[in-house]
C-alpha cells in the first residue's frame, strides 16, 4: 500500500538530492572539463567545446606541454614551486608556533601592545607594504631570487598565530605548570609538550599556506623576470601566452599537472583542513 | 654565599628569566613586524608624497600626487567605480549562496561530506591561475557558455569583448568560490541549539519562519565575520582580473581592479610615488567600509550574552 504522506516525502527527498546533484554537478563542471580537456586534441577543445568527454584519451599534451618553453620543461618550474613553497611553508609554520606559545602562554612586558600590533596587520592591504618591500629587494640586489618569496614567512603570520593560540589555549595550563615544577625550561615545554599537542593546528597551517604559496601569482610575478625562475604558477600563464597561437590540450595537461598536489594533501587531510576553515575562517 | 642582590650575571639564567623567554618566542613577530610592517609603511608613506620613479632618486612633491588621483586621472575613478561594483554584486551573492548551500546541507544526510567536498573543491583551486585560464576559456566566443546558450537559440556573447559582459565572468569566477564561506556557516549552524527549533515546531512555525527567526538571527555573528572577511578579499582581487584581462583591465577598463590599476602604475609604468599613494587610498577605504559594517552591524547582528541582559 501506498501512503501517499510517503509518497509526497520521498519524491521531496528525490527533487531535494537531484538539484543538490545537478550544482555540485554545475561547480565541478569546469575542472572536469580542464581535466578531460587535457586529453583532447586542439580540434576537440576549441570545435567541440560542449562534448566533456574525449573521442580518444591521448597524452600528447603532457608530453608536449612538459616540454615547455625556450629550453626550460615543467620539471624545472614544478622544483621552483616546490622550493619556494615549501621553504616558505616550514618557516611560517615554525615561526608561527612559536610566537603563538608567547602570546598564549609566558606573561612578559608589552605583550599585550604586541598583540594589539598583530592583529592590527590582518587588516592591512597586502598593497601598502608590497611597493616598498620591491624597492628593498631591489636596492639589496635580491630581485630574482627566491628570497623575498621566502624570507618574510618565517617571521610568522598574524593568521597562523591566532589560529595557533586558539589551540593553545584550549590545553590545561596546569600541563605547563607540571613540566616546570619539575625542572622543564620553557623551551621544553615548547618542544616536548605544546608542538606534539598542537600538531593538527601545525598540519593545517602547513596546508593552507602550502595552497597560497603555490598559487600565489602576484609575488612571482613583481620578484622574477628570469623565466628559469619561475614558479609552475606563472610558467602556465607564460605558456598561455607565448605563441600567437595558444597550445590549449597542453596548457589544460600542465594545469592539470599544477592541481595534483593541492588536490592530493586535499584528499589526505581533508579532515584538519575543513576544521582549521571551520574555525579560522581562512582562505578566499 | 652571595646574596641574591649581587648575583653574577649568568647567560643560562638570563635566557630562562620569564619575560626574555617571552621576547625570544615572540622574536619572529617582533623583528618581522619592523622589517617587513613598520620599515615599509613609513616608507610607503614618505614615497607617497614623492615623484619616484625607482631610476632616480625620489622627489618630495607633497599631495601632488594625491590631488592628481582625485582631479587629473578618471582611470583612477574608474577603477575605484569597478571596485566598488564588484563588491556590492560579487559579495552578497556569493555569502547567499554559501548560506542557502550550507543550510539545506545540515540535514542529516549521508551524502554531505561528498557534497561538501564537491561545493568546496572551486574555492580551493579557483584562485589559481590553471583555473582562471580554464574558466577564460569556458567564456571564449565559441567556448562551453556560448555552445550551451545556443543549445536554446540565443546569440553568441562576447563575454570577455564586451565592456557591458567582462565584469560579470570575474563576478561569476568569484561567486563559483562560494564554498569556504558555507564551510564556515556549516560550522555556525551545528552551533545553533536543536531545542530552538523543537519548541518552533511546536509553536507552528513554518520552515521559513524558522530560517528567518531562529537561523538567521543565531547565524548573524557567522554573517558578519564572513561579510567582512569576503569584502576586503574582494577589495584587493587581482590575480583573476589580471588573467582574464591579460594584464589590461579591458575592455574599455570595465574590468580595471584597483589592486590591477594600482599594480600597473607602479610595474608598468614604475610610477612608485603615486602607487603608494593609491595603497594608502585603498588602506582608508577598505577601513571606512569595514567601520561602516561594524556600525551598522549593532542593528542586526544578535549576541546572545547581550540578550541575557
Amino acid at each position: 500500500m501506498l501512503n501517499p504522506y510517503r509518497t509526497r516525502r520521498v519524491l521531496y527527498r528525490t527533487i531535494f538530492h537531484l538539484l543538490i546533484f545537478l550544482l555540485g554537478f554545475l561547480m565541478v563542471y569546469p575542472v572536469l572539463w580542464m581535466v578531460f580537456g587535457s586529453f583532447k586534441t586542439n580540434y576537440e577543445i576549441l570545435n567541440e567545446s560542449l562534448k566533456l568527454l574525449p573521442k580518444v584519451f591521448s597524452v600528447d599534451n603532457y608530453i608536449r606541454g612538459w616540454r615547455g618553453f625556450g629550453n626550460l620543461t615543467f620539471a624545472q618550474f614544478f622544483l621552483n614551486s616546490f622550493i619556494i613553497t615549501t621553504l616558505a611553508t616550514a618557516g611560517v609554520t615554525i615561526s608561527s608556533s612559536l610566537v603563538a606559545y608567547a602570546f598564549a602562554r609566558i606573561r612578559f612586558p608589552g605583550r599585550k601592545f604586541l598583540f594589539a600590533c598583530m592583529m592590527a596587520t590582518m587588516m592591512l592591504p597586502a598593497q601598502v607594504v608590497m611597493i616598498p618591500q620591491y624597492i628593498i629587494f631591489r636596492n639589496l640586489d635580491l630581485t630574482n631570487t627566491f628570497v623575498p618569496l621566502i624570507l618574510p614567512s618565517w617571521f610568522s603570520s598574524a593568521f597562523f598565530v591566532f589560529l595557533m593560540m586558539q589551540f593553545i589555549q584550549g590545553l590545561p595550563k596546569e600541563l605547563d605548570e607540571a613540566a616546570i615544577l619539575d625542572g622543564c625550561s620553557r623551551y621544553s615545554v615548547y618542544t616536548r609538550i605544546i608542538m606534539p599537542l598542537i600538531s593538527p593546528a601545525l598540519i593545517t597551517t602547513f596546508i593552507i599556506n602550502f595552497y597560497w604559496k603555490w598559487d600565489d601569482f602576484m609575488g612571482p610575478l613583481i620578484y622574477l623576470s628570469r623565466p628559469k625562475m619561475f614558479p609552475v604558477s606563472l610558467a602556465i600563464k607564460l605558456f598561455a601566452d607565448s605563441s600567437s597561437e595558444t597550445d590549449f590540450g597542453a596548457m589544460f595537461a600542465m594545469s592539470t599537472l599544477s592541481l595534483l598536489p593541492v588536490f592530493f594533501i586535499f584528499l589526505f587531510f581533508n579532515k584538519y583542513l575543513v576544521e582549521g576553515i571551520s574555525t579560522s575562517g581562512l582562505k578566499g | 654565599m652571595p646574596s641574591p642582590k649581587i648575583q653574577k650575571w649568568s647567560f643560562q639564567k638570563l635566557i630562562h628569566h620569564e619575560s626574555v623567554c617571552g621576547f625570544i618566542f615572540s622574536s619572529p613577530f617582533i623583528i618581522g613586524f619592523l622589517l617587513f610592517t613598520i620599515l615599509p609603511m613609513l616608507y610607503s608613506l614618505y614615497i607617497s608624497f614623492t615623484d619616484f620613479k625607482i631610476t632616480a632618486a625620489p622627489l618630495w612633491i607633497g599631495l601632488t600626487n594625491y590631488i592628481r588621483m582625485f582631479t587629473g586621472d578618471p582611470q583612477f575613478l574608474k577603477s575605484i567605480a569597478v571596485t566598488l561594483y564588484f563588491v556590492l554584486v560579487s559579495v552578497p551573492l556569493k555569502l547567499a549562496f554559501a548560506l542557502i548551500v550550507a543550510y539545506l546541507l545540515t540535514r542529516k544526510n549521508r551524502l554531505d561530506g561528498f557534497y561538501r567536498s564537491v561545493y568546496y573543491l572551486p574555492s580551493l583551486i579557483g584562485g589559481s591561475v590553471a583555473v582562471t585560464l580554464v574558466w577564460k576559456e569556458l567564456f571564449a566566443t565559441k567556448g562551453v557558455v556560448n555552445n550551451f546558450l545556443s543549445l536554446f537559440g540565443l546569440k553568441t556573447v562576447f563575454w570577455l569583448g564586451d565592456p557591458a559582459y567582462a565584469m560579470w565572468v570575474l563576478v561569476l569566477l568569484t561567486v563559483w568560490q562560494f564554498g569556504s564561506s558555507m564551510i564556515i556557516f556549516a560550522a555556525g549552524l551545528k552551533q545553533i541549539p536543536v531545542t530552538y527549533y523543537e519548541s518552533a515546531q511546536i509553536d507552528g512555525a513554518s520552515q521559513l519562519q524558522q530560517f528567518f527567526r531562529i537561523t538567521l538571527p543565531c547565524l548573524s555573528p557567522v554573517i558578519l565575520f564572513n561579510l567582512v572577511m569576503q569584502t576586503i578579499s574582494g577589495f584587493m582581487n587581482f590575480t583573476q582580473a589580471f588573467i582574464i584581462s591579460k594584464g589590461t583591465g579591458g575592455p574599455m577598463d570595465s574590468t580595471l581592479f584597483y589592486a590591477l590599476y594600482l599594480y600597473k602604475r607602479a610595474f608598468n609604468y614604475f610610477e612608485m610615488g603615486y602607487a603608494s599613494a593609491m595603497a594608502w587610498i585603498l588602506l582608508i577605504m577598505i577601513a571606512i567600509v569595514t567601520a561602516l559594517i561594524f556600525k551598522t552591524s549593532d542593528q542586526w547582528v544578535f549576541y546572545e550574552s547581550k540578550e541575557e541582559k
